[in-house]
C-alpha cells in the first residue's frame, strides 16, 4: 500500500580493514563496521504520498461502508422496550409508591404498568434496569468496596478495608459487603405478566442466571468460609449494609446465587461509566423455536419495592437527583444490544475516506506528476 | 603508557598509587607555599580516601614540618555534593535512593486524597530518576575510570624537586630553572634549599608566574623567574626525558586541568530551550485543566444531592474539613491525575536518545581518520541537535582549513630569492614569475652572499625547536630529509620546523642545543657553535620572536623573525620595499610569510638587554605586561634580512566542505592571525570567496584612507541596495543568482567597530549594528590578524546579535580555545597544535572535512529526530490525559481516573517508550548520501523549524482531536453498555480500558506514520510494543493478584476483547485518530511539498539512478527529463540552481586532479568574470600573472 523499496546497501560484517594500516593499535580504534553502527541498516523506506494512501483510502471506504450498512441494519433490527416506571408523575402508577407508602404496614407497595408490545420478540429476550442521572462512577464510590471480602477472604471480612468508609460498620459490626456501592444496591423487584387476549395473566418466567460475567461469578466473587453451604453461620459476626433489609445471606434461597455470589449482586458491584446506565435484571429465555419468546400483545409489569430502611422513601429512591428508572426489555444481536452509532460511524467514516480517496486522486493528478517530475530543486 | 610516567615528584607522598595528580603533573610547588607561611589550607580534596594524611613536605629547612590532610574530612563531604557531576564515588547506586526518595514525597506526602496511588504517580518519576541517575552515573564512571587511569599511576617517592626539562606529547618545551639543572640525583636534591612563590591556582592553561627562590649559601637567595615554560600540567606526557624531578605546586582539584574542567560552562541546546518553553505552556494547560475541573465540581456540587447523594455519602471527616481546604485538596488531586501531561520521562528519553545516539558519531567509518587512527570524540553529547541548527560557522584558518604541514617555498633575502631544492618532489620550481626577481639559488655577490648567510643562519638560530634524535616517536613525527640523518625537528610550532628543514635544504643544518650552545652544520660541513642567550619567545600579540645568541668570535647578535607587520615597523635598514613586495606578492599566493631581521648587540648593550628582561621576568605582578614592555623597547632598530614563504596547503576536501556548508545556508566566517593576503588567497582557494564574490574590504588600509564611519555606512549601502532588490526580485531564501558578498575585516578594524564609545557616542554606538548587518549580508566573512580573544568577541556579537543565531566555531590550536567555548558548538580538531582545542570542545574530529558529514548528516539526523521526539511527547500525553479531562464531566468531578493504575504508571514507561526512543535512534527521513549530496536539505530544518509554535500547536491540537475522538467513541459507544451477544454488561474499567486500547494503538501507530526508515529494529520495537501491551493486559486482567487489594481489571481486558463492537469500535477509532495527520501529510506533501518532500517522493522514484556526478539535481533528475528544467525555470526561480550542476561538474573536474590552491588561481585565470571589475571596492582575486 506504501511506496516500498528496500534499499539495498551493504548487509553488514566487517570489511577487511584498510590495506594501508599495518598499525594494530590503529585498527583496535577503528569503529567496527557493522551496518547499525554505520546508520546503514536495510530498511523499509516508506513515503506517505497521494499516490500511495490513495487506494488506502477507497479499501478503507469499501470495507466500511458495508460493514456500518450490516451494523446499522443489525441494530435496526433489534427489538427494543422501554418503560419509565419513576413514577415522577401523578399519573403514572408509580406514583404513590414513589411518594408516601406507608411503612407501618408490612406489605411491600406494589404498582402494576400496563404496556403492549407491538411486534413479537423473537429471540431471547433481555431484560435490564436502567438509572439515570446515578453516579456508579464517582470516585468516592467506585473505590467504596472490599474486593478481597468479596472475594471470600475472612480477614477483609472482619475487617473490610478503610475504603468502605463511610460505610464500613454497623452496630460494632462489620458491614458484609462493606461499602457505598453495595449499600445501594438496586432492589425493585420486577415482574412481567403476558395479558392473554382473553385476559388472563401469565407469568412470564425470568431467568436470573447468567446476568453476570461468568467469571465474576465463579472466580472474582466468593462467599468466605470455603464453601461452608452454612452462610448464616460464615456470616455471623457480620452486619448487613445499612440500607438494606435483609442480610446478605438472604439475598436468596439457592446457595449457589447467595451471599456474595447472588448474580444481581455481582452485577451491581460492576460500576457502571456514565450516568446514565443499565444494568442487566433477568433473561427470558426463548421456549421453542415456534412461539416468539414475547409475542405481540399486551403485558404488565409489577414492580414491588422492597423495603429500603435508613431512608424517607419507600422505593428505590432516584428522584432526589433526578433520577429515572427504566426497565428495557430487548433482544441481542451478535454485536450487543440496540446501539446505531456504530453502524452511523462506520458509514460515516466509509463515505468520508472514499470521498477523500477521490480528492486525493484529483491531487495526485494534478500535482503529483508535477512532483514526480523533473523538477527537482536545486 | 607507564614508563612515560616514570617521573618523580619533589612531594612527600607516602602511598605509591595516590593522589589525584599524578607524577609528573603535579602542578607543582604547593608544598612550599605552604611553608613560606601565606598557606591556605592544603590540598583538600586532592587526596583519595585511600590515602592516608601523609602529604609531607621535607625541606632541609624544615624537615619535620608536616602538612596533614585537613582536608580529608571536607573531602568526604563534598563527595556527597558533588556526586552527581563531578567527583565520581566508586559506586554509583550509592546516591540514587538518596536522591529518589526525596522526590517523590511531592506526589505522594502532600496530598492526602490522589485520586491514584502514591505510586501510580511515584513511579514513574522514580523510573525517571534512576534512568537519570544511571545515566549520569555511567558518565561519572566513565570519567572516573579516566581519571583513575592517572591518579593510580605509581608515583616514585618523596623527596623534593627540581624541574628539569622535559617535552609533552604536545611538543612543547619546558625547562628547568638553570641553577637547579646540575641536579640529577635524588641525594643531589635532599640538599637543594628552595622555596616557591607562585600565584594562586587559576584556571588559565598558559599562564603561570612563579619564582623560586634557591638559597644556596643560606645568605641571600636567588631568585628566578618560573613561568609556564617550567610548569607540567597535569596530564603531561614525558618525551624526550626519562624522568623529572618535579615540585608539585597545584594538586588535585587545584590543579589547573581541574580548574579548567570545573570551570566549562554548561551548553544549552535551542531544542531544550524550546522543551522548555513547551514545558511552561503543558504546565499552564495542567494548572488550568485543573482550575477549571474545580471550580466546575463546586458550580456542580452546589446541589447537596449531587454532592452527597444517599447512595455516596461522605465520611464524617470529609464533611467536617473547611471548604477551602477541601477545594485546594481537589486541586492538587486534579493535578496529580493530570499530572502526566508534563512528560517527565520525555526528559529520560531524550537524555538516554541523545547519549545513546552521540555513540553514531563516535562509531561513524567515514570520520575515522586512517593517518592518525582517531575516530570523532564527543564531549558533550547535549548538543547533538545543535549540529542541526548551525547558522554560523566559525573556522580557524591555519590547521583547520589547512594541514597545518609546512614546508618551506621560498626565501627572499633583499629581494634575491631563493627555493630550497628538494622541494616538491625534487622537482625545482620557476621560483620568479615575471617580476624583478633575477635568480635563483646563485650568489649574489660578495656583500650578497654574507647577507644571505647571516640569513640562513637567523633562520638556524632563531627557534624554539627540538632535535629529537630517534627516528620513531609516538605522535607527530617530522622526519628531516631523508637520507641525511635520523633525526627529527619537533616544535610548538609547524613553521618553525618547516623553516629549519628548509635551511638544511639550502645547507645550514641546525643540529642540537647543547649545554646553551646551539650548533649549526654550514655549508662547508663546519661546526658553528652560538650560545644562546635569551629567548624572547613568541607570542601571538607581538607576533614575533628573537633570540640574543653570542658567536664563536664572541659578537652579539639578536636575531629577530616574525610577521611583517610587526618587523617592518622596526626595521631601520635593508632593502625594505623589495622584501615588501615579494612579501606581499607570496602573501597573495596564500603562503605563510615572515620576516627574518637582526641587529648586533655590544656587551654593554646585552647586559642592559639582560637587566631589563630580568627585571620583567622576576615580577610576579603584571609580569606579561612588564615582559610586553620589556620586548618593546628591545626589539627594535632592526636591519631587514629577508623574508621567507611557507606554504600550508589546504585540507584535503575544505573547499567542498566549505562549499557545502554555504549552500547549507551557513554562513561561513574564517577567523585567522594571518595576513590579509595569505588569508584571501586561501580562502579563494577554499571556495568561501567565489570568482563572483564581491568582496567588501573593511581593513585598517582603507580605515587610513576614510573614516570608520563612512567606509561603514559605504559597505552597507552597497550591501543593503543589493538586497532590497534581492527581496523584489524572488521569494525564494536560496541565493541563487544574486550577487554573493564577502567581507574582508581585520583585527584592528574589528577592535574600532567594537569599541563602545568610539568618535564620539553619536555615531559610535551603532557602529556595532551597520557592522552585523553588514556581516548578516555576507555569506562569508574573512577576519584576519585576530587577536585569539578577538576571536571570541567574534562569536560572542554574532551569538547576541538580535537573531540569536547558533553558531559554530571550529578550529585545532590553544588560540581557537575561547572561541569553541564561546560559540554554541565548539569543535576542536584534533590537530598538529596539540589537544587544547579538542579537550576544550564539544565534539572533536580529525579533519575539516568531517564537519560535512558531521552537521549535514549527523546534525541533521538529530535535529529531525529530537524535534519529532520532543513533540510526540507532548502529542501522546496530551492524548493520554485529555479522555481523563472529559470523562472529570460525566463523572461528577470527582477525580475519577478514567485508566486502571497501572495502565497510567506504564503508558509512558513502557507501552509508549521504546517506539519513540528507537526512533529518534535510527530514523532517517533521507538517506544518508542524499544528505551529504545536497547540502541544501539542512535549509529545511535551519531556524528550529521542526519545533516552532505553529508544529506545536498543530501537534497539541492533533492530540486533542484524537483523544476527543478516544473518548467520545467509547462514550457513544456505552450509550448503550450491551456490547455482547449474552446481554451482560460493561463497567467504567471496560470504558478505560477501551479508551487505554485505543489510544496506546493510536500513538504507536501514529509514530509508524511517521517513520521514513524501517529496520527490523522499528518493526520490532513498535509491533513488539504493541504486543507488550496486549500481553501485560491479559495476563493484569487474568489473574486476581493475591497483593493487590483491588480486583478491578480482572477480566475486564478479555471481556472487551470478546465483543464484537468494541473491536470495531477500537478499529473505526484508530483509523478516524490517524486519518487527520495522513491527511496534512499527504495534502502538504502534494501541494506544498518542502525540499525534503521533493527529495524522498524523486529518491523513491529515481532510486538506482544515482549518478555518480555530485550535484544533487543531476543525481535525480533522470537524464531524459532534463528539458523539461529549463522551461520550468521560468515558473519558479527557486528552482534556478539546480542548473547550476554543469559548472559545479567541471569545477570538481579541475579540482579533482590535485587539490591545492595553485590549481585554483590557474583555473581563475580560465574563469575570469566581468561581474567582479564592477562594484566599488572589488578585492581583485589572484591575479593570474601570479600563479603557477
Amino acid at each position: 500500500m506504501m511506496a516500498s523499496s528496500y534499499s539495498a546497501k551493504e548487509e553488514d560484517g566487517h570489511h577487511p580493514g584498510s590495506a594501508g594500516l599495518g598499525d594494530t593499535a590503529i585498527r583496535t580504534r577503528k569503529p567496527d563496521n557493522t551496518a547499525f553502527k554505520q546508520q546503514r541498516l536495510p530498511a523499509w523506506q516508506p513515503i506517505l504520498t497521494a499516490g500511495t494512501v490513495l487506494p488506502a483510502f477507497f479499501v478503507i471506504g469499501l470495507i466500511f461502508i458495508p460493514i456500518g450498512i450490516g451494523l446499522y441494519v443489525t441494530s435496526n433490527n433489534i427489538k427494543e422496550f422501554e418503560i419509565d416506571y419513576t413514577g415522577t408523575d401523578m399519573s403514572s402508577p408509580c406514583f404513590n409508591c414513589s411518594i408516601n407508602h406507608s411503612w407501618n404496614n408490612t406489605t411491600p407497595c406494589k404498582c402494576v404498568l400496563p404496556f403492549s408490545l407491538d411486534q413479537p420478540f423473537e429471540s431471547n429476550v433481555f431484560m435490564y434496569y436502567g438509572l439515570s442521572n446515578f453516579y456508579q462512577n464517582h470516585r468516592r464510590y467506585v473505590k467504596s468496596r472490599d474486593d478481597s471480602q468479596l472475594n471470600g477472604d475472612e480477614g477483609s471480612l472482619k475487617e473490610p478495608s478503610k475504603e468502605c468508609e463511610p460505610y464500613h460498620t454497623s452496630e460494632k459490626k462489620p458491614i458484609a459487603p462493606c461499602g457505598a456501592i453495595a449499600n445501594s444496591m438496586f432492589n425493585d423487584t420486577l415482574e412481567l405478566y403476558f395479558i392473554d387476549p382473553n385476559g388472563t395473566r401469565n407469568q412470564i418466567p425470568l431467568t436470573k442466571k447468567g446476568i453476570a460475567w461468568w467469571t465474576d461469578k465463579h472466580v472474582k466473587f466468593r462467599n468466605p468460609g470455603s464453601n461452608n453451604p452454612n452462610l448464616t453461620a460464615v456470616f455471623q459476626d457480620t452486619a448487613k449494609p445499612i440500607n438494606w433489609g435483609k442480610p446478605v445471606y438472604e439475598l436468596d434461597t439457592d446457595l449457589e446465587n447467595n451471599g456474595f455470589i447472588n448474580e444481581d449482586f455481582i452485577v451491581w458491584m460492576r460500576t457502571a461509566a456514565l450516568p446514565t446506565f443499565r444494568k442487566l435484571y433477568r433473561i427470558i429465555q426463548k421456549k421453542n423455536s415456534m412461539t416468539p419468546t414475547l409475542p405481540r400483545g399486551n403485558y404488565t409489569l409489577e414492580v414491588t419495592y422492597i423495603h429500603f430502611l435508613n431512608h424517607l422513601y419507600s422505593d428505590y429512591p432516584v428522584r432526589s437527583f433526578d433520577g429515572r428508572k427504566r426497565v428495557i426489555l430487548s433482544t441481542i444481536s451478535w454485536m450487543g444490544g440496540k446501539n446505531p452509532f456504530l453502524g452511523i460511524a462506520y458509514i460515516t467514516v466509509g463515505l468520508i475516506c472514499f470521498f477523500l480517496g477521490v480528492v486525493l486522486l484529483f491531487i495526485h493528478h494534478k500535482y503529483g506528476n508535477r512532483n514526480n517530475s523533473s523538477d527537482i530543486p536545486n | 603508557m607507564q614508563n612515560l610516567y616514570r617521573g618523580r615528584v619533589g612531594v612527600t607522598l607516602h602511598r605509591a598509587h595516590a593522589p589525584v595528580t599524578s607524577p609528573a603533573l603535579a602542578d607543582v610547588g604547593r608544598a612550599l607555599l605552604h611553608r613560606a607561611g601565606d598557606t591556605p589550607s592544603l590540598s583538600h580534596s586532592l587526596l583519595r580516601n585511600d590515602v592516608p594524611s601523609a602529604f609531607e613536605c621535607q625541606t632541609e629547612h624544615d624537615k619535620n614540618h608536616k602538612l596533614c590532610c585537613t582536608g580529608e574530612e571536607n573531602w568526604v563531604d563534598s563527595r556527597t555534593v558533588y556526586i552527581g557531576h563531578k567527583e565520581p564515588p566508586s559506586g554509583t547506586e550509592a546516591y540514587i535512593p538518596q536522591r529518589f526518595p526525596d522526590n517523590r514525597i511531592i506526589s505522594s506526602k502532600l496530598i492526602i486524597d490522589t485520586p491514584t496511588s502514591p505510586m501510580t504517580s511515584g513511579l514513574p518519576l522514580f523510573f525517571v530518576i534512576t534512568v537519570t541517575a544511571i545515566k549520569q552515573g555511567y558518565e561519572d564512571w566513565i570519567r572516573h575510570k579516566a581519571d583513575n587511569a592517572i591518579n593510580q599511576c605509581p608515583v616514585h617517592a618523596i623527596q623534593h624537586g627540581k624541574v628539569i626539562r622535559k617535552q609533552s606529547q604536545k611538543l612543547r618545551t619546558y625547562y628547568a630553572v638553570q641553577d637547579t639543572k646540575a641536579f640529577t640525583t635524588a641525594e643531589e636534591f635532599d640538599t637543594l634549599h628552595s622555596t616557591i612563590e607562585c600565584e594562586q591556582p587559576q584556571p588559565d592553561l598558559y599562564k603561570y608566574v612563579g619564582r623560586i627562590n634557591i638559597y644556596l649559601d643560606r645568605d641571600e637567595p636567588i631568585a628566578r623567574p618560573l613561568g609556564s615554560e617550567n610548569l607540567l600540567l597535569r596530564g603531561a606526557t614525558l618525551k624526550n626525558t626519562e624522568f623529572i624531578y618535579a615540585v608539585a605546586i597545584y594538586t588535585g582539584m587545584e590543579s589547573k586541568m581541574a580548574l579548567n574542567y570545573q570551570s566549562k560552562s554548561q551548553k544549552r541546546s535551542a531544542v531544550e530551550k524550546s522543551m522548555n518553553a513547551y514545558l511552561i505552556v503543558y504546565l499552564c494547560i495542567l494548572i488550568s485543566k485543573a482550575l477549571i475541573n474545580t471550580f466546575l465540581k463546586y458550580v456542580w456540587q452546589a446541589d447537596p444531592n449531587r454532592d452527597e447523594p444517599w447512595y455516596n455519602q461522605k465520611t464524617e471527616n470529609e464533611r467536617q474539613r473547611h471548604v477551602l481546604i477541601r477545594a485546594f485538596t481537589d486541586f492538587l488531586a486534579y493535578m496529580v491525575l493530570f499530572n502526566y501531561i508534563i512528560p517527565v520521562s520525555m526528559y529520560v528519553t531524550v537524555e538516554m536518545q541523545k547519549f545513546l545516539g552521540s555513540y553514531f558519531i563516535q562509531w561513524d567509518d567515514d570520520m575515522f581518520d586512517e593517518e592518525i587512527g582517531e575516530r570523532p570524540l564527543v564531549n558533550t553529547s547535549d548538543l547533538n541537535e545543535e549540529l542541526g541548527q548551525v547558522e554560523y560557522v566559525f573556522t580557524d584558518k591555519t590547521g583547520t582549513l589547512t594541514e597545518n604541514n609546512m614546508e618551506l617555498k621560498e626565501c627572499c633575502v633583499d629581494g634575491h630569492v631563493y627555493v630550497p631544492h628538494a622541494i616538491c618532489n625534487g622537482q625545482i620550481l620557476p621560483g620568479a614569475v615575471g617580476m624583478d626577481m633575477d635568480m635563483i639559488d646563485s650568489s649574489p655577490g660578495v656583500d650578497g652572499k654574507e647577507r644571505e648567510e647571516l640569513f640562513f643562519r637567523a633562520l638556524c638560530l632563531c627557534h624554539t625547536v627540538q632535535v629529537k634524535e630517534e627516528e620513531t616517536v609516538d605522535g607527530i613525527k617530522r622526519g628531516i630529509h631523508q637520507g641525511k640523518s635520523t633525526s627529527s625537528y619537533i616544535s610548538s610550532s609547524p613553521d618553525e620546523v618547516a623553516l629549519v628543514e628548509g635551511m638544511q635544504r639550502l645547507g645550514f643544518t641546525y643540529l642540537r642545543l647543547k649545554d646553551s650552545h646551539m650548533e649549526i652544520l654550514n655549508r662547508e660541513d663546519e661546526m658553528e657553535r652560538f650560545e644562546l642567550l635569551e629567548v624572547l619567545n613568541f607570542d601571538s600579540v607581538r607576533r614575533r620572536m628573537s633570540v640574543i645568541v653570542r658567536s664563536n668570535t664572541g659578537e652579539y647578535y639578536m636575531f629577530c623573525k616574525g610577521a611583517d607587520s610587526s618587523i617592518f615597523p622596526r626595521v631601520v635598514s635593508g632593502k625594505v620595499e623589495q622584501v615588501r613586495a615579494r612579501v606581499e606578492h607570496n602573501a597573495v599566493e596564500g603562503l605563510r610569510t615572515l620576516c627574518v631581521a637582526y641587529k648586533k648587540l655590544s656587551h654593554v648593550e646585552y647586559e642592559d638587554v639582560c637587566r631589563l628582561l630580568n627585571c620583567a621576568k622576576l615580577a610576579l605582578q603584571d609580569r606579561d605586561k612588564k615582559l610586553a614592555e620589556a620586548y618593546d623597547v628591545i626589539e627594535k632598530d632592526f636591519i631587514l634580512l629577508g623574508a621567507t614563504a611557507v606554504e600550508d596547503r589546504l585540507q584535503d576536501k575544505a573547499a567542498d566542505t566549505i562549499e557545502s556548508l554555504h549552500k547549507a545556508g551557513m554562513k561561513v566566517w574564517v577567523l585567522t592571525g594571518d595576513k590579509m593576503e595569505t588569508a584571501a588567497a586561501t580562502c579563494y582557494a577554499s571556495k568561501l570567496f567565489h570568482r563572483s564574490t564581491q568582496i567588501l574590504e573593511l581593513t585598517t588600509k582603507r580605515t587610513e584612507e576614510q573614516s570608520l564611519h563612512d567606509v561603514l555606512f559605504d559597505l552597507s549601502r552597497t550591501v543593503l541596495r543589493q538586497h532590497g532588490s534581492m527581496t523584489r526580485d524572488t521569494f525564494s531564501g536560496l541565493s541563487g543568482d544574486c550577487q554573493d558578498y564577502g567581507l574582508i575585516i581585520d583585527g584592528a578594524t574589528l577592535s574600532a567597530i567594537l569599541k563602545p564609545n568610539q568618535e564620539g557616542n553619536r555615531n559610535g554606538g551603532n557602529y556595532k549594528e551597520i557592522f552585523l548587518e553588514i556581516c548578516r549580508n555576507c555569506s562569508a566573512v574573512l577576519c584576519c590578524r585576530m587577536a585569539p580573544l578577538q576571536k571570541a568577541q567574534i562569536v560572542k556579537m554574532i551569538k547576541t546579535s538580535k537573531e540569536h543565531p547558533i553558531t559554530l566555531a571550529i578550529g585545532d590550536g590553544a588560540n581557537d580555545v575561547s572561541m569553541i567555548l564561546e560559540a554554541h558548538v565548539g569543535i576542536g580538531i584534533m590537530g598538529k597544535e596539540g589537544r587544547q582545542a579538542a579537550r576544550n570542545s564539544d565534539y572533536a574530529i580529525t579533519k575539516f572535512k568531517h564537519l560535512k558529514k558531521m552537521l549535514l548528516v549527523h546534525g541533521h539526523y538529530y535535529y529531525i529526530r529530537i524535534a519529532e521526539l520532543v513533540q510526540y511527547f507532548f502529542y501522546k500525553n496530551v492524548c493520554f490525559i485529555f479522555p481523563q479531562f472529559l470523562y472529570q464531566f460525566f463523572c461528577g468531578f470527582s477525580q475519577q481516573p478514567l485508566y486502571d493504575t497501572a495502565y497510567l504508571t506504564l503508558y509512558n514507561i513502557s507501552f509508549t517508550s521504546l517506539p519513540i526512543l528507537l526512533y529518534s535512534l535510527m530514523e532517517q527521513h533521507i538517506n544518508m548520501d542524499i544528505l551529504k549530496r545536497d547540502p541544501s536539505l539542512y535549509r529545511d530544518i535551519a531556524k528550529n523549524s521542526l519545533l516552532r509554535w505553529p508544529t506545536f500547536i498543530y501537534w497539541t491540537f492533533l492530540g486533542l482531536f484524537d483523544a476527543t475522538v478516544f473518548f467520545f467513541g467509547a462514550f457513544f459507544l456505552f450509550d448503550n453498555a450491551t456490547f455482547t451477544s449474552n446481554g451482560q454488561m460493561f463497567g467504567n474499567w471496560t470504558f478505560g480500558t477501551l479508551v487505554f486500547t485505543v489510544l496506546v494503538f493510536t500513538v504507536t501507530l501514529k509514530l509508524a506514520l511517521d517513520t521514513h526508515y524501517w529496520t527490523w529494529i522499528n518493526h520490532f520495537v513498535i509491533w513488539g510494543s504493541l504486543l507488550f501491551y496486549v500481553i501485560f493486559s491479559l495476563l493484569w486482567g487474568g489473574i486476581i493478584w493475591p497483593f493487590l487489594n483491588y480486583q478491578r481489571m480482572y477480566y475486564v481486558f478479555m471481556q472487551m476483547l470478546s465483543s464484537g463492537p468494541a473491536w470495531l469500535s477500537i478499529i473505526l477509532l484508530i483509523i478516524v485518530s490517524l486519518l487527520p495527520d495522513v491527511l496534512k501529510k499527504v495534502f502538504c506533501r502534494a501541494m506544498w511539498p518542502t525540499t525534503t518532500e521533493k527529495i524522498q517522493n524523486a529518491d523513491k522514484l529515481y532510486k538506482g539512478h544515482l549518478s555518480e556526478f555530485t550535484p544533487l539535481s543531476s543525481l535525480h533528475a533522470p537524464p531524459a527529463r532534463k528539458h523539461n528544467r529549463r522551461g520550468e525555470e521560468s515558473q519558479n526561480p527557486a528552482h534556478r540552481r539546480s542548473d547550476s550542476s554543469r559548472p559545479k561538474k567541471m569545477m570538481y573536474a579541475y579540482w579533482g586532479g590535485r587539490r591545492d590552491y595553485r590549481t585554483f588561481s590557474s583555473f581563475l585565470r580560465i574563469g575570469e568574470n566581468p561581474r567582479f571589475s564592477g562594484a566599488a571596492y572589488a578585492y581583485t582575486a589572484p591575479g593570474p600573472e601570479t600563479s603557477v
